[in-house]
């Protein structure tokens, strides 16, 4: 009953907070790509995978007053906090949620900035293809961003250790 | 000649009921036609279950995939030919990417997707770029032809004027399927003035956009997609018989897991329950096999899986009351707690069921949100957002309509046989008495 609710839920309180969509977003395909059992599907968009699912989700979240919606101006544009509210507890308390490891993942994930976070779910998105093609893709479609060798392959060493944390070794 | 050149000595032509004739000179396109993946899309419904709530809905991911091509083709061939923001040399991969974008669907995907995790946008990629005449087809063309058509459809590839043709805001993809199912279930929403956004079409570097004169008429195009979403895709009953279709699956999951002996032995569903599925097991998937499941299953020993599948096959469907999350999610553990006494399983017969939709949105650089907006070419030749302009849209815009309904068998609960008390307060608690 409302268990993808529940998991998203669970996922922000585990976090204690999250500031900003965009790092919200990256947070949950991230955890959802290594081990987690997140249903939301990502598609790739202007800042890699991003899932219309989970927006959704959150704002209905929102709308049931699960979840506290901070809008924040920061610097040239708005950002948003999101908590759990008191009866988003209550309902976290009837509908709970086992997953294991997850708030090790996501606190660790929290303490990164949204920028990089943006780099490993995209690095995440082509693991299908070779570290010079994934390179190669990051470096064409994220022009913008001008990451560096250097940080694609901290992105790896990331993934490593997030996948030792979820205990996937 | 090169074959992404090459042309059919007489055009061919389908005769349909949206654009008239979907029109077909280059060989390419033909070939990929005749591909027995993309004949394999005559099998699957482009609306699912939506057939159950309104019967003319049997339209396929075919009939939409060759309308969303021809849409593409107009704008390749009458509206952008010889601008200069066009090349020439994108056509022929433009075509192949509208063409293929369902290649991946999966019969009810819908469902299949939630309950097996699968992704049909992977096997859309996976048909491309595998052993499969698709990609022979592609193949021909150049050996990069396929990453690159896959690339345009998954979004990834840096020509971001050929990807917002078919996946944006105001896309082929968008156009087709509004008249097109409006058409087969015979609403009377979903009709706008495609002639004329075609019309006003320009291609920019990054996307296409509309000339101002247009306005009005993608106005009326995004007022006809709120109308459909909320009339035909909502619509409750289809979200009853989807609600039961992804129950069936997870009862036949749960049984395979608890290691039940089916009398039919569900051996397409093998490599689904393993979470193995090969490419090939899934195109042989299409809805006249699960159909087969369904029809059989009826005479299963398990009482779930044979009430479930025959509510399906004989459209005895859950009825639903509006539902409050935030005010009444006590009330549905209560109501849970209650299915248990009655013995009625509420994993499977008490469903919450969330739709929710975004009419349009806008981004603005420096916000965080991730959808191309629709924009506008003024006289002057300036760019500019269109909710910026349109005070409709505008009204509109970033408005998100949500709507839960709570599933249950009405029948089963009716039945005064066995416990009656207790199906007294569960029809009090549901307000149906």
């Amino acid at each position: 009953m409302l268990k993808d609710h529940a998991k998203l839920m669970h996922a922000i309180a585990v976090s204690e907070e999250i500031v900003g969509r965009k790092k919200l977003q990256k947070m949950i395909y991230i955890a959802k790509n290594i081990a987690f059992p997140f249903q939301e599907r990502f598609q790739f968009h202007f800042y890699g995978p991003y899932s219309e699912e989970l927006t959704l989700r959150v704002e209905e979240l929102c709308n049931m007053g699960f979840l506290n919606e901070l809008k924040e101006k920061k610097g040239g544009y708005y950002q948003y906090r999101y908590t759990l509210t008191e009866t988003g507890k209550e309902f976290l308390d009837i509908n709970a949620v086992d997953m294991p490891s997850l708030q090790d993942c996501l606190l660790d994930m929290n303490s990164q900035n949204a920028r990089f976070l943006e780099l490993v779910s995209t690095v995440l998105y082509f693991s299908d293809l070779s570290k010079e093609e994934v390179k190669e893709k990051v470096f064409t479609l994220k022009s913008k961003q001008r990451y560096t060798d250097e940080e694609v392959e901290q992105a790896y060493q990331y993934i490593e250790s997030l996948r030792e944390k979820a205990g996937l070794h | 000649m090169a074959y992404s050149a090459e042309k059919l000595n007489e055009e061919k032509v389908f005769k349909d009921p949206v654009h008239r004739y979907i029109h077909v000179r280059d060989r390419v396109i033909w070939d990929l036609i005749g591909t027995k993946e993309f004949q394999r899309l005559r099998r699957i419904k482009q609306l699912g279950t939506t057939y159950l709530t309104f019967h003319g809905a049997e339209h396929s991911r075919f009939n939409h995939s060759l309308g969303v091509y021809e849409i593409v083709r107009r704008i390749s061939d009458d509206v952008f030919l010889g601008r200069p923001e066009w090349n020439e040399e994108d056509r022929m991969l433009t075509l192949c990417a509208a063409l293929l974008h369902d290649l991946g669907h999966g019969p009810f995907s819908h469902s299949f997707e939630k309950v097996f995790d699968l992704d049909h946008e992977h096997f859309t990629r996976a048909i491309i770029l595998g052993n499969t005449e698709v990609n022979k087809v592609l193949t021909r063309v150049n050996a990069d032809f396929p990453q690159q058509v896959a690339d345009v459809i998954a979004k990834t590839s840096k020509n971001k004027l050929v990807v917002s043709l078919i996946s944006s805001q105001i896309d082929a993809d968008r156009m087709d399927y509004l008249q097109r199912d409006a058409y087969f279930t015979g609403v009377s929403y979903g009709h706008f003035d495609m002639e004329r956004i075609l019309r006003v079409m320009r291609p920019r570097e990054d996307q296409v956009v509309i000339k101002q004169s247009g306005m009005h008429a993608v106005e009326d195009y995004i007022m006809s997609r709120y109308q459909m979403y909320w009339q035909v895709y909502f619509h409750p009953v289809t979200r009853s018989a989807e609600v039961i279709l992804t129950k069936i699956l997870h009862r036949t999951k749960d049984l395979h897991e608890q290691k039940y002996r089916f009398k039919y032995d569900p051996i397409h569903f093998y490599s689904l329950f393993n979470g193995e599925i090969t490419l090939e097991d899934y195109i042989k998937l299409d809805e006249a096999i699960i159909l087969y499941y369904f029809q059989m299953w009826q005479e299963e020993e398990d009482q779930i899986l044979k009430d479930l599948c025959c509510r399906f096959m004989d459209r005895n469907l859950y009825k639903y009351v509006e539902f409050d999350p935030a005010k009444e999610y006590k009330k549905l553990a209560e109501l849970s707690a209650l299915f248990k006494k009655a013995g009625i399983d509420p994993e499977y017969y008490l469903v919450v069921d969330s739709s929710s939709d975004l009419p349009y949105d806008f981004y603005r650089p420096g916000e965080e949100e991730e959808r191309l907006p629709i924009h506008l070419l003024l006289k002057n030749g300036d760019i500019r957002e269109l909710s910026r302009e349109s005070e409709i849209v505008d009204a509109i815009s970033g408005k998100r309509r949500t709507d839960h309904k709570l599933y249950y068998p009405a029948d089963f609960i009716a039945d005064n046989r066995k416990k009656p008390t207790i199906k007294k307060q569960i029809r009090t608690l549901l307000e149906i008495d």
